[in-house]
């Protein structure tokens, strides 16, 4: 029994070789040694329990956004705007943490529904736009991102400022952290929170949600082909809305994680990268709840190991950001990975058949 | 008030001019059926392509080395749109997430190098571009006063680059051509005229222009490379689409942007903006946009073939 490699895996595979190709070569111009880089790169992120710790900490947002790419995906829509409904989201659940007298499982259930409702609704606009006006999510979903962006410039510094400085939130009490003790002993002193454990969770919804419900049929059948499905009876623009809904609240949740999760307090003027990195993840995964999971845990490793290959090595941390980049870019243009692959599988066949004719004439023989 | 309209309208013009060219460089690809949300990042490489030229020659050349910025922003901005042309016409990739791989790449890889070379990531410019009373229309009553005095050269060249190309695309054989491939590439290409080619020459286009409107909003108002262009290039992108992609729309849109954000920036200190909350003016160029895009989804003036990879099988 042979292991057979799917085309789309080969396509993310060949992505993750020529992104970190690109980040060698990089590294190799600017005089450093690649192999160190690398070896420094991902020690850095795996090394012991606590750097393990914190990369699946930095995964926890990544599995967030990209489930919520990745589940837009699925009904043929673009979220270019996971960073503004992760603010969105963010923002509530900090604004809950910092006012809402509750024990800690009420406040943390309130700031999960405060999460999910910010980025839902961030989502839900843009799907509405563009049923009942026709408006392109990927124009609507960016003009979202900005206005989220100057409405947690505004919100913060009047009604949860920290004491010091004005361009931060106050510091959440520990009630409404996500952070518990017994994760971060067991991880020596990382930043792993209960988030990851919520974001394991929305991956087995999300993937329970699209392979075994109606609506989850529905919403693929809606990305397969809009038409058909409208002919096959589905209420196309109500099932565009929900998705849209669904794949912001999961955003929201991803601000929820990193604002009262990995983070302690929400800053201005930063739209998170986090969203994009989104995107690259639901390409990576193409679209599998289980591959984002995967992706975004590749992810968090190269995002936590860049900060000690820089101290060990010299090499800028960005290196890693560059990878990413370069990993979307090499997914975009899959046609070129798939065009080797179809080329390599063809010649495959043709020997295999070759071979087969020949065993064939010796037989005869 | 009209104090008041006279003082700020530098400021506003200041920040018009980069945003003006660079949704001009948006409008080429997009004429040509190729979505630019890519347009941050050029901005971004403009930037450092412009801060690292200016901070090298400036001890040479004194105030030549920020027009040698420009140049090389130019250029650097031309080379790097090839990996976008690259993916969205050769390769027929969607063409929103090359942007965003643009966005990202154009993000990561200067700061990679700017560290390298400063330590910091930052590349502050020693000189920025001077304010002059612009020759002769300096003196025009009212509109001179706001506009050419105490302005930067770049206003002229934005002007000068906003006119050459409004004849460009709607006078010349070329802005024909650029045109039909963006509204009917098969049309387009069985009067022989090659999608690819044009493609690619309105993608480079579209890439050197957004690099030079970031490396005039570096010579003018940021100063210093610091790995972001803070939303401009969204911001061109959204004047893009209210402006309905006319480049006399982009003048209007990008003006109305400009005094948007410097009256949000000065509303503080002016009495009678003082109890308009920051957020209604930072978030309105925006949210108008979004109501535009309500308002005209009946009319869009969008490129027809807008975001689809041209295929010439199915012609």
């Amino acid at each position: 029994m042979k292991l057979r490699l799917s085309k789309t895996s080969a396509v993310s595979l060949g992505a993750i070789g020529l992104g970190l190709f690109a980040g060698a070569l990089l590294m190799a111009v600017t005089g450093s040694n690649p192999l160190a880089g690398f070896w420094h790169l991902f020690r850095g992120g795996l090394m012991n329990i606590e750097r393990f710790g914190n990369s699946l900490a930095s995964s926890t947002t990544l599995i967030f956004t990209g489930l919520s790419v990745a589940f837009a995906f699925k009904t043929g829509l673009f979220n270019i705007g996971a960073s503004g409904q992760m603010l969105m989201g963010g923002l509530l659940a900090s604004a809950v943490g910092l006012y809402v007298p509750l024990a800690r499982p009420l406040l943390l259930l309130a700031m999960f529904l405060a999460a999910s409702v910010g980025g839902g609704a961030w989502g839900a606009l843009p799907g509405w736009l563009k049923v009942k006006f026709n408006v392109h999510e990927v124009v609507s979903t960016i003009m979202m991102n900005w206005i989220a962006f100057w409405t947690v410039s505004y919100v913060v510094p009047r009604y949860l400022r920290d004491v010091f400085l004005e361009t931060q939130s106050r510091r959440i009490p520990a009630a409404a952290s996500l952070r518990t003790e017994w994760l971060t002993e067991l991880f020596r002193g990382s930043y792993i929170n209960l988030g990851l454990v919520l974001a394991i969770a929305a991956v087995a919804v999300v993937a329970f949600l699209l392979e075994r419900t109606v609506l989850g049929y529905e919403l693929k059948a809606v990305g397969h082909n809009k038409h058909a499905a409208q002919a096959a009876g589905i209420d196309i623009n109500r099932r565009m809305v929900a998705s849209m809904a669904i794949a912001g609240a999961l955003a929201g949740l991803g601000g929820f994680v990193f604002y009262a999760g990995y983070s302690v307090n929400i800053q201005i003027g930063v739209l998170p990268a986090q969203g994009f990195d989104g995107i690259a993840v639901a390409l990576l995964a193409a679209s599998s709840p289980w591959g984002v999971w995967a992706a975004a845990t590749f992810f968090g490793i190269l995002h936590t190991g860049k900060g000690f290959m820089t101290a060990m090595t010299g090499i800028p941390p960005t290196i890693a950001d560059a990878i990413i980049a370069t990993i979307i870019y090499f997914a975009a243009t899959g046609v070129l990975i798939e065009n080797v692959w179809d080329r390599y599988s063809k010649r495959h066949e043709q020997r295999a058949a070759r071979r087969r004719r020949v065993d064939l004439e010796q037989g005869v023989k | 008030m009209w104090e008041t309209i006279i003082q700020i309208t530098p400021h506003a013009i200041a920040f018009t001019i980069p945003l003006l060219i660079v949704s001009l460089g948006g409008l080429y690809s997009e004429r040509s059926g190729v979505v630019n949300i890519g347009l941050e990042g050029f901005m971004v490489v403009g930037m450092f392509a412009g801060a690292l030229t200016v901070s090298l020659l400036a001890p040479a050349m004194q105030g030549t080395a920020i027009w040698a910025g420009l140049l090389m922003a130019t250029l650097a901005g031309a080379v790097f749109a090839l990996l976008h042309a690259f993916a969205c016409v050769t390769l027929n990739a969607n063409q929103v997430i090359s942007g965003t791989a643009i966005n990202m790449v154009a993000g990561a890889l200067t700061t990679y190098f700017a560290r390298l070379i400063t330590g910091s990531g930052n590349i502050v410019i020693p000189i920025a571009m001077p304010r002059h009373n612009l020759a002769y229309l300096a003196d025009i009553p009212i509109i001179g006063e706001m506009l050419f005095s105490r302005a930067y050269a770049s206003t002229l060249l934005a002007l000068v680059i906003l006119a050459v190309s409004a004849v460009l695309i709607y006078r010349t054989r070329f802005g024909l051509r650029l045109r039909a491939c963006g509204e009917n590439p098969h049309a387009a290409d069985a009067a022989g005229i090659n999608i690819y080619r044009m493609r690619y020459t309105a993608v480079i286009i579209s890439g050197a222009l957004a690099s030079l409107g970031g490396a005039i909003f570096l010579v003018t108002i940021a100063g210093e490379y610091n790995g972001t262009a803070g939303g401009l290039g969204f911001l061109a992108l959204a004047a893009l689409i209210f402006g309905q992609w006319k480049p006399i729309g982009l003048l209007g849109a990008t003006l109305f942007f400009g005094l948007a954000s410097t009256i949000a920036n000065v509303s503080r200190i002016l009495p009678y903006l003082a109890h308009i909350p920051d957020i209604v003016l930072q978030t309105f160029p925006y949210v108008v946009t979004l109501l535009a895009l309500v308002l005209f989804s009946r009319s869009s003036q969008a490129p027809k073939a807008l975001g689809e990879p041209y295929d010439k099988g199915r012609r």
